[in-house]
């Protein structure tokens, strides 16, 4: 094989891949807390008695459900701004990333909550609690325990998932990683190690959400 | 048997001496031999928009058809249209199946020592576009100004060493991306080709991208088959003549849709 590797070729560009890293860490954290967040609020609605509210989310859901987040993002970035809603590409990844994740943790949470027995609310409805407070302490909880494998896959493909927004520009891992490629063409070097990178960030986001998942859903026995 | 040597010596020497002369002839009689064949031969582009296209009528059109059209009728002959890949143009040129290349085709030094250039009859360069209201005249202008531009093309390269650190490059995957972030305003500038910028005045936007400075220029030439002068000067007056008369102006603004550039 006639090709020389060169990962010292690389090294120049340390900064603008840090930068990228950054950008992708900064806009899944974003994506994660706001969407997982909204997931909630959307899966609570959508155990509402009002039709219309029920209606709506499921509406939501299932047009984010299924289009493309590509064009979706491209939307937010190159459509809105003829409706004179003008947002940066950092507004419009993040922006694309919540209204995904939340599409997505809304449908996973709702199983979660139907998964929780009757008897349960039943229950708390017999201790005369309120719908919000039925939802937070008797629902919630179990609901996430069950779903938070599920959910913590699609924060990892969401993750990976920002890859995309380096068509807008925004200057995160892959944008970092393409911008190197378009300047010393090495491009098994830059993808190699672009790769790792997401690897090393998917393997890492998991541990995380599982410590996450294990300090706030586990299941505390009040004797 | 030596007779008949003797003899294919002859002959061969004879031949020789014909194709000899032949050739000698054949120098500088490019332009006499059109005239009297009457036919213009030249390479056009057919897949370069906006120089050479097929329209849905199947018909070519394009800068590089209008300018073949206006060469032929100025040499009184009728123009036959031969598509080539940017590939094959000189290769047709030098075998003598073309008379010209009018094929947006640039000039340096390698295609120098093949074939001969006529004076440059349309404007090719890389640049940086704006609406009109940003006033920006140089490099140091985009200072605080977004520039948006395709990544890893020549532009990118340039500007980047060239652009001021308070500038802001916004790089897009290709030309399309490096568009709509135009259209859209999410950029004030973009830097790109002369032709990718006509392709955006074509769509008739709000905001119309004018050229404020020059990156690269390698302006379009006519090519021709070295040691035919009298074709090269006559290609070269008509030219002068269209710069003058307007009408390469007009074939200017309906493919580019801009004026001609003065320097050309």
């Amino acid at each position: 094989m006639a090709y020389q590797f060169d990962f010292g070729s690389l090294w120049e560009y340390r900064g603008v891949i840090a930068d990228g890293v950054g950008l992708t860490i900064r806009l899944t954290a974003v994506g994660t807390v706001a969407g997982v967040g909204l997931g909630i609020a959307g899966a609570f609605a959508r155990t509402s008695r009002s039709p219309a509210l029920k209606a709506a989310v499921g509406a939501y859901v299932e047009f984010i459900r299924n289009t493309p987040f590509l064009i979706q993002l491209f939307f937010i970035f190159f459509g809105l701004p003829v409706l004179g809603v003008k947002l940066s590409e950092w507004q419009a990844a993040s922006l694309a990333m919540v209204v995904n994740l939340a599409a997505y943790s809304t449908e996973i949470i709702r199983a979660g909550i139907q998964a929780v027995p009757k008897g349960q609310i039943e229950a708390a409805e017999a201790l005369a609690m309120s719908r919000l407070q039925i939802f937070r302490h008797v629902i919630l909880g179990p609901a996430m325990r069950k779903v938070w494998p599920a959910l913590s896959s699609q924060i990892v493909i969401v993750m990976l998932g920002s890859s995309v927004c380096s068509q807008i520009a925004a200057e995160e891992l892959t944008y970092a990683a393409n911008f190197i490629q378009s300047r010393n063409f090495r491009a098994f070097e830059v993808y190699f190690v672009s790769t790792g990178l997401y690897l090393i960030l998917a393997v890492g986001l998991r541990a995380l959400l599982k410590l996450v998942g294990w300090s706030l859903f586990r299941r505390r026995r009040h004797v | 048997m030596k007779k008949g040597l003797l003899r294919f010596a002859a002959v061969a020497a004879l031949s020789l001496a014909a194709f000899s002369t032949g050739a000698a002839r054949a120098a500088d009689m490019a332009l006499d031999a059109i005239t009297k064949a009457g036919v213009l031969k030249v390479a056009v582009p057919q897949d370069f928009p906006p120089f050479g296209s097929v329209g849905a009528d199947m018909q070519p059109k394009g800068y590089d058809i209008d300018m073949a059209g206006l060469i032929a009728e100025k040499l009184g002959v009728k123009v036959e249209l031969v598509p080539v890949t940017s590939a094959n143009r000189i290769p047709y040129l030098t075998t003598g199946k073309v008379d010209l290349i009018i094929s947006s085709l640039g000039k340096n030094p390698d295609r120098e020592k093949v074939i001969d250039f006529s004076d440059a009859y349309a404007p090719f360069y890389n640049g940086v576009f704006g609406p009109a209201d940003i006033a920006v005249k140089d490099a140091a202008g985009l200072s605080g100004k977004t520039i948006g531009v395709t990544r890893g093309a020549i532009e990118d390269i340039e500007l980047t060493k060239i652009a001021p650190a308070d500038a802001t490059l916004k790089r897009y995957e290709d030309n399309n991306g490096t568009i709509s972030a135009f259209m859209s305003g999410q950029v004030d500038l973009i830097a790109t080709g002369n032709v990718v910028a006509a392709a955006i005045i074509a769509m008739n936007p709000p905001k119309k991208p004018e050229p404020k400075f020059l990156i690269k220029n390698s302006p379009c030439y006519v090519g021709l088959n070295k040691d035919e002068p009298k074709l090269l000067a006559k290609v070269n007056e008509i030219i002068a003549a269209a710069k003058k008369d307007g009408s390469l102006a007009k074939i200017s603004n309906t493919w580019l849709g801009i004026d001609l550039p003065a320097d050309l």
